[in-house]
């Protein structure tokens, strides 16, 4: 048990603890912060994994501008600022059965197929802004330029969709 | 530090993504579950690249791509929620029936 360890157990004990939050909390409002609390443990636990370019992304992306969008939605569809039952739909016992499911044959295939894989993270390559931008420009530049083309689309999609007179 | 603890936490992540999007009835709380689902993916992308110790860190430029999807995906998702909203004033995915087999009268009742 190294520090590492112990640290990407607190990250992910205090990940899981807000993703559970998200699914059922009562306000809208309040599952996006919880939302923020998860993505942010998320971000540490990719810096424990020296994914540190990933980390950062997270926190700027998901933290600054996702969670963000998902406020601006919750606004401008008039959620319901007090508690609301209306949150949760008749099928939250089918649902929990399913997510219980998923979580138990995906956690028991992965442990029992990497029991004794061990992460040596002291002595691999810090993926920091230098080796994922050299990778990135020199081997998957097709990707990133279909990357682009994506999001413009998406944009321009996202503005044909919420235009007044369509 | 042992992979397993990565990956384990990760299925967890997805099961709890899995149930929100089964158990909400709210399209914007819908559409966070699914972002815990990306970020599941994303963190087996991750554990798996520091795992191989892969030179081209394949898995980490992957995760970066999943997360500018998503970053489209919720454009997307918030702008199609809000012209449902605009049409029918109401943002409950179970309220919109109207691509539904059975008459939603009788199914709500069946339900209750």
């Amino acid at each position: 048990m190294t520090l590492a360890d112990v640290v990407f157990g607190l990250l992910g004990i205090v990940c899981l603890a807000a993703a559970i939050l998200v699914v059922t909390a009562r306000h809208v409002i309040h599952a996006a912060l919880w939302l923020v609390v998860c993505f942010g443990a998320l971000a540490g636990c990719y810096l424990v994994l020296t994914a540190e370019l990933v980390a950062w992304v997270q926190v700027l992306i998901y933290i600054g501008a996702v969670v963000v969008l998902m406020l601006f939605g919750a606004m401008l569809t008039r959620a319901p600022v007090g508690a609301v039952q209306e949150l949760d739909s008749g099928n939250r016992p089918v649902a929990a059965v399913a997510g219980l499911a998923t979580a138990g044959v995906l956690g028991t295939l992965v442990v029992a197929a990497f029991r004794g894989a061990y992460v040596d993270i002291h002595h691999t390559s810090i993926g920091d802004g230098k080796v994922i931008g050299t990778s990135l420009f020199r081997f998957f530049v097709l990707p990133f330029e279909v990357a682009s083309v994506l999001l413009l689309a998406a944009l321009v999609g996202a503005i044909v969709l919420t235009r007044r007179e369509a | 530090m042992h992979l397993s603890m990565a990956l384990l936490l990760s299925a967890l992540l997805f099961g709890v993504g899995v149930y929100g999007v089964l158990a909400r009835r709210n399209a914007i709380a819908l559409l966070m579950a699914v972002e815990l689902m990306l970020n599941a993916a994303n963190l087996d992308l991750v554990a798996f690249d520091a795992w191989f110790k892969d030179t081209l860190h394949a898995g980490q430029v992957f995760a970066l791509f999943v997360v500018v999807v998503a970053a489209a995906e919720v454009g997307v998702g918030l702008a199609i929620v809000l012209a449902v909203f605009r049409l029918r004033e109401t943002v409950a995915v179970d309220e919109l029936r109207q691509l539904a087999d059975v008459d939603p009268v009788v199914r709500v009742d069946a339900d209750s």
